[in-house]
């Protein structure tokens, strides 16, 4: 019994992340703060799609899991670009500030 | 010991989390991301995911958190001021929040009884099986992510380089 865990836990840990996530998204007012909140529910999406494939035995799940860490990677490095700019053109990063389109 | 491994990290992956939550100082929630990404790393090499473990900790753990400690350290980022806004969004959020977990743990609880089992003894994905599959029948989707990342690369330096610099 004790070399077995169930994989719901897994997913339940993983709903329990993603929801941390979510709510860490709605509560943060600081841009970057939110920005790993959403880094938080890609992380937590990860973690099921892993355990459905060691679930299955299907590996093009996992295949699935790098390929969203290569969006994750990408989206990183644009999305902290375009807070650089947001600084430098406000000179804060509180989204209760940051909520025009306009620069 | 699997069960003493999953409960140890699983701890770990949410203290981190709920730890990113409590900190007021982005750098402080920077790195309980890391700490959350990293047991997420031994998580995955108990679902048997080596490759994606090692993955987790130099893509996640290592290059986008230092990215993100580059930014936060490059912008100066203080300490974050409670607003109106942020009263109204937790006073919205949490119960948002409570309503998405149970939708989720309910739908994973009724499913309990036909998942499976996680055992150590289940035997891993080696690197070699995963890559065959991703040679092999992904090859077009994994080309195109090196031009997807290397727009990304084009896409950030135009962003946050200085205007009229050029």
């Amino acid at each position: 019994m004790w070399n077995d865990v169930p994989s719901s836990w897994y997913l339940v840990l993983s709903a329990l992340l993603f929801t941390l996530g979510v709510f860490g998204f709605l509560i943060k007012r600081n841009l970057i703060t939110v920005f790993m909140s959403i880094e938080l529910m890609l992380n937590a999406v990860n973690l099921s799609f892993v355990t459905f494939a060691h679930e299955w035995h299907a590996v093009k799940g996992q295949i699935f899991v790098f390929f969203v860490m290569v969006v994750a990677a990408a989206e990183a490095a644009v999305g902290l670009a375009i807070i650089i700019a947001i600084f430098r053109a406000r000179n804060t990063l509180n989204v209760d500030q940051i909520d025009l389109m306009k620069l | 010991m699997h069960l003493v491994l999953f409960i140890i990290f699983a701890g770990f992956c949410l203290a981190g989390a709920i730890n990113l939550l409590l900190q007021t100082h982005p750098i402080n929630s920077a790195l309980s991301l890391i700490v959350v990404m990293s047991s997420l790393a031994v998580l995955y090499l108990l679902l048997g995911a080596e490759f994606l473990a090692i993955a987790q900790i130099i893509v996640y753990a290592g290059a986008v958190m230092v990215l993100f400690t580059f930014v936060v350290m490059l912008l100066n980022v203080g300490v974050e001021e409670k607003t109106h806004g942020s009263k109204i969004a937790k006073a919205i959020g949490f119960p948002a929040a409570v309503v998405i977990l149970g939708v989720i743990a309910t739908v994973v609880l009724e499913a309990q009884k036909s998942l499976g089992q996680v055992s150590l003894s289940d035997g891993i994905t080696t690197t070699q099986n995963l890559s065959r599959v991703l040679f092999r029948d992904m090859l077009l989707p994994f080309e195109l992510t090196s031009v997807l990342i290397l727009i990304a690369i084009l896409g950030a330096v135009a962003l946050a380089r200085k205007e009229g610099h050029s």
